[in-house]
């Protein structure tokens, strides 16, 4: 369990940071929190040249709640947690943090590892859809915006390039009730299912719902037509029913020792009943 | 005597010997990350060694070519099996009679083998190249199913055994076979089978799972090529055998053998065994004159060092139609992989399955067991728990659950009327144990009344009518487990490990200012020995357990004993102890009458000292004694003050308890919450609560552990899918349950101070108890049995196949 031999590199700058994966193209990566890279590379399933590790680039940590709510790449896990600010602005992300990983992993793991590694087993990546979060990614050519919903295209395989680094996560202020709801086989571990939620309500029926749903396909799932399937509702028994069928059209799980696909689709139902349930009492 | 002299309770409050909740001494350091383990140890000039393992479960091995690993900036040596072959340790032998490669002799047998030991200068040098030594297999049909390997045509697997029709144990009837062990009265079960009222039948699978002690495997071996002495370190659960088995495979005399066990984080039955890694270790030491470490990272830990369990048990109990059990039959059929490697003693090739008949009253028994080869990791051992003995509670625990659903009776009162009765005592099982002790009865209705059973059974009976009425997705399961342990292996008539008989032993020396040294045959890992041995002898000796050093794990100190597994160190070594003690105390009682000026019997003994019979004030303490001991001249007695005991028990000893599970399950996503769980030990006498109570949540969470999720699972081609913790279950604090702990105390009749042993007992009666939870839950719905784990999946698989989910 050690690594190959790798060159590691400690930048203080996205800029001196680019350069460096830029100087060593397709050889070179960089690291976060290293939750998910650095057991690949001691397993030697991946096999890295030059290591680029973030965590002394300056101005990528830390949480603004202004118009918009903007969450730098390097920002942990606990560091989320911790922040009142955030709890008060989107509860939803409190309630994600506090069913990832564990202490110790949420210490060193960051929201942008989490994000951008494309790991489906990763909460993050659907609570980021759920909340139509955009992306910051910086690159040799200048900054652009993606949206959650776009970036992820198959198992760690995203819409960043190699020659991009994530620097930030932003996201509206969501409104009204929301629910992340997990089902584990024990703390620490990847979801069986886990749903994000987040519903509005005007005259006590829906009026925007957004749902996601994680571990249940290799990419995560936000499915339009289970939150459409809420809106106009009252978020009863059969609008809860068809916002499930709906996604269970759009998720695609296999199966793993979590269990065989009829197991997965069972529990991804009653997960995101159960979210639904709880974000509506919360509207 | 005055007011200044402490009260005879005060004396013993401050002995802190048995009975006091002592806390344990050895986790100032523990706590502390100060342990000194064997990972821990560094030696000028030490050098790596690591495997080259096999990536299949069954391949012939066509070439092993090392040439781009040995030339690797660094690497001093790669081993193979032509390399030990001419030393003659390329096999060797387990402890249950078999043998095993040290390294593939021109095949591999399961997936994790070794194939090559490479030797570097460091870690780093050494992971490369362990990359680097390209192996050209040729793969062979895989076999991971016992009943498929015992088919005519089933591939062979054991080629070395071509022609042999005589295994260690008896006959072998197929290539594939192992062994056949068979006990009791067959006829008599069959004709009792036959003519019952009532015939429960039903296939117990108690799946493969692993100790996976929190410390992994490994070992430093040292040969000192100046004076020939061979040191050896190593998580060695017995260091005695290992010294043994090292000398008489390699030859060097025993005297010039020593090998210490340091401080060992758990074994739990992983570290009894001798691998492949100290073999080649010990040899590479030989090789390059340098000391030589190998540690195991966790998947070689998973993979490859010895699994537990994997018994299919096929049962018939037969009843009268009030209940009473009549006979039971049982036949075992034993996947031990690709060698047999488990650490049973010699004569019993099924550990003590044997005590399968429980704690119940069954005038005939039959068993059966057949050991077979598979393409799995060797092992087969005691995962916390006497030999074979999780697997035989499990098994009677659930053909009693499995006899009330078919007699439509109370699990709770089917027990109660078979249980054996306090006055027969001791009891001749059908199977050939003599229990030495036991009151069921009286623990079984203290248990029953401490979980209130009829108020749950009556909050279940509304559950079920509320979930058939659709009013709630969440059924509740109580699950009953009353277990009999046959532990303290054991007498050497019977018990020894390749012809070692299975004594133990303590050697104390008490110093001359009252202190004292006392050093046992045993190696604690994790139980807290010197905690617990210094109070067995507080109480015999009178000196505070304070001023006794236990010392174990050190062949060149230690007394020869077999070491600690099976829930031996209590029954064995702690006999020893306190006869050792009882040795100290008697001289200590001559030495007193001659410095009082009276007779030996003048006197008694009276916590830490002897005073003269009817004159209270005229005393000698321990403490003047043991200076006495050693600085005046007492006529007719050496010097000193010092005493051992080897201890051959006269028979096991049989602990017992009653643990009640509560759990509710829901049935759409086959998640289970322990509401509660109440465990009742009865342990004998007991030593220290408090480590009791440690020793009943570590097994208790164990026993949660497999049962709920923990396996080492295969696929069909012999891959094994559960490698990491990642799928391997140890529960955190998070899901491990709170427990309730009770007792009873029945001492044991034959034991000198009348204990039984504990550490196991909990996984022991957990595992069924868990287990019944869940199934009697969906009892009432026509469930009669399923295999563990009940993770998620497959609880929920439960609920998919009886048609709970519509």
């Amino acid at each position: 369990m050690i690594t190959n031999a790798f060159e590691y590199y400690r930048p203080k700058s996205v800029a001196e940071a680019l350069k460096i994966l830029g100087e060593h193209e397709g050889e070179a990566r960089v690291v976060a929190g290293g939750h998910s890279l650095i057991p690949m590379m001691k397993l030697r399933m991946a096999q890295i040249s030059h290591l680029v590790d973030l965590q002394d680039v300056s101005g990528l940590k830390g949480i603004t709640v202004s118009d918009r709510i903007v969450i730098g790449a390097m920002t942990t896990q606990a560091e989320l947690l911790a922040s009142r600010e955030l709890a008060a602005a989107a509860p939803l992300m409190l309630e994600a943090a506090l069913q990832i990983a564990d202490p110790q992993v949420r210490n060193m793991g960051t929201i942008g590892g989490n994000v951008a590694n494309g790991d489906p087993g990763n909460d993050m990546p659907g609570l980021m859809q759920c909340l139509d979060a955009s992306f910051t990614l910086v690159g040799p050519d200048g900054s652009r915006d993606v949206k959650a919903r776009d970036f992820y295209q198959a198992a760690y395989f995203t819409s960043r390039t190699d020659d991009e680094i994530l620097v930030a996560i932003s996201f509206e202020h969501p409104k009204g009730g929301y629910a992340y709801e997990k089902q584990k086989r024990k703390i620490g571990d990847y979801a069986t299912a886990a749903a994000a939620v987040q519903i509005t309500a005007a005259g006590g029926m829906v009026s925007a719902a957004s749902v996601a749903m994680t571990n249940l396909s290799d990419v995560p799932v936000w499915s339009a037509a289970s939150g459409a399937a809420l809106v106009g509702t009252t978020c009863g028994p059969d609008a809860v029913k068809a916002a499930v069928e709906a996604m269970l059209k759009d998720i695609n799980p296999g199966e793993d020792n979590r269990g065989p696909v009829a197991f997965k689709r069972q529990v991804a139902a009653v997960v995101l009943g159960r979210a639904i349930a709880r974000a509506w009492s919360r509207v | 005597m005055n007011d200044q002299t402490p009260t005879h309770d005060e004396r013993v409050a401050g002995l802190k010997g048995l009975g006091s909740s002592r806390k344990r001494v050895e986790d100032a350091r523990f706590t502390q990350g100060k342990g000194n383990y064997v990972d821990d140890i560094k030696m000028a000039g030490m050098v790596y060694g690591d495997f080259v393992r096999s990536q299949y479960a069954h391949a012939r091995i066509k070439s092993v070519d090392s040439t781009a690993a040995k030339a690797v900036p660094g690497v001093i040596a790669v081993l193979l099996a032509a390399d030990l072959a001419p030393l003659g340790l390329h096999w060797m032998p387990t402890l249950a009679g078999d043998k095993q490669m040290v390294l593939a002799d021109g095949k591999v047998l399961f997936q994790g083998q070794e194939i090559a030991f490479v030797v570097a200068e460091d870690k780093y040098a050494l992971a490369d190249a362990l990359e680097l030594v390209v192996v050209d297999y040729e793969e062979l049909p895989v076999v991971v199913d016992p009943f498929k390997a015992m088919l005519p045509d089933a591939p062979v697997l054991r080629e070395d055994l071509a022609g042999q029709t005589k295994g260690a144990h008896g006959e072998r009837v197929h290539h594939n076979h192992i062994f056949r062990w068979e006990l009791g009265d067959k006829p008599a079960v069959e004709a009792v089978v036959a003519d019952a009222d009532v015939v429960a039948e039903e296939m117990v699978y108690y799946h493969r799972t692993h100790p996976c002690p929190l410390e992994t495997c490994g070992c430093v071996a040292s040969m000192d090529k100046i004076n020939g002495k061979l040191t050896l370190w190593g998580t060695f659960q017995a260091p005695h055998v290992v010294r043994t088995v090292a000398s008489l495979l390699s030859g060097i005399p025993e005297s010039n053998i020593r090998v210490v066990s340091p401080d060992i984080g758990g074994g739990f039955g992983n570290k009894v065994g001798v691998y492949p890694g100290y073999i080649c270790s010990i040899v590479a030491s030989i090789v390059t004159g340098r000391p030589v470490k190998w540690i195991e990272d966790r998947m070689d830990n998973l993979m490859a060092t010895a699994f537990a369990r994997d018994y299919w048990m096929d049962g018939k109990i037969a009843a009268t139609k009030e209940g009473k059990i009549t006979g039971l039959w049982c036949h075992v059929t034993a996947d031990h992989g690709a060698f047999d490697a488990c650490a049973d003693p010699t004569k019993f090739p099924a550990g003590f399955f044997n005590i399968c008949t429980g704690s119940y009253d069954i005038p005939v028994a039959w068993l059966g067991v057949d050991g077979v080869y598979t393409n799995k990791a060797p092992g087969g051992v005691a995962y916390r728990c006497s030999f074979r003995v999780t697997e035989a509670a499990y098994f009677i625990e659930r053909m009693i659950e499995v006899l009330a659903i078919k007699l439509n009776m109370d699990a709770a009162e089917l027990r109660r009327i078979n249980f054996i009765r306090k006055d027969q005592f001791p009891y001749n099982s059908a199977l050939g144990w003599e229990y030495d002790s036991g009151d069921y009865h009286t623990a079984w209705d203290k248990a029953l009344k401490a979980v209130n059973y009829d108020a749950l059974r009556a909050e279940q009976t509304q559950r079920v009518a509320d979930f058939k009425a659709g009013k709630t997705r969440s059924l509740m399961g109580i699950g009953l487990s009353f277990f009999t342990e046959i532990v303290g292996a054991g007498p050497i008539k019977n018990c020894d490990i390749l012809g070692m008989g299975m004594f133990d032993s303590c050697e104390i020396r008490i110093h001359p200012t009252g202190s004292a040294l006392a050093r046992l045959g045993t190696i604690s890992q994790g139980q807290g020995h010197a905690t617990t041995f210094a109070q067995i002898l507080a109480t015999e000796i009178g000196i505070p357990a304070d001023q006794i050093v236990i010392e174990e794990g050190d062949t060149d100190t230690a007394p020869y004993g077999l070491g600690t597994y099976g829930s031996r160190s209590t029954p064995v070594a702690g006999a020893a102890t306190a006869l050792a003690g009882r040795k100290i105390r008697a001289k200590a009682q001559m030495i007193a009458a001659y410095l009082l000026e009276v007779h030996d019997n003048d006197l008694e003994w009276d916590v830490d000292r002897f005073v003269v019979k009817g004159v209270p004030e005229r005393f000698k303490t321990m403490k003047e004694i043991a200076y006495a001991s050693y600085h005046q001249a007492i006529p007719g007695l050496e010097p000193g003050l010092e005493a051992v005991s080897y201890y051959d028990p006269p028979n096991m000893t049989y602990p017992f308890g009653a643990y009640i599970c509560v759990m509710d399950i829901d049935a759409d996503t086959g998640v289970a919450d322990i509401r509660s769980f109440y465990a009742l030990d009865d342990c004998g006498t007991r030593i220290n609560p408090m480590i009791i109570e440690g020793q009943v949540h570590g097994g208790a969470t164990e026993a949660f552990a497999i049962a709920m999720g923990q396996e080492i699972a295969y696929d069909e081609m012999g891959n094994n899918k559960s490698a990491t913790l990642m799928d391997f279950f140890i529960p955190t604090a998070w899901e491990t349950p709170h427990y309730t702990t009770d007792h009873t105390v029945t001492p044991s009749p034959h034991h000198p101070i009348g204990a039984k042993g504990v550490g196991e007992s909990p996984n022991v009666g957990g595992v069924p108890a868990f287990s019944n939870a869940v199934h009697d839950a969906f009892r009432p719905f026509g469930l009669t049995q399923s295999h563990m784990p009940h993770d998620h999946w497959r609880i929920w698989r439960i609920a998919e196949q009886l048609g709970l989910h519509g």
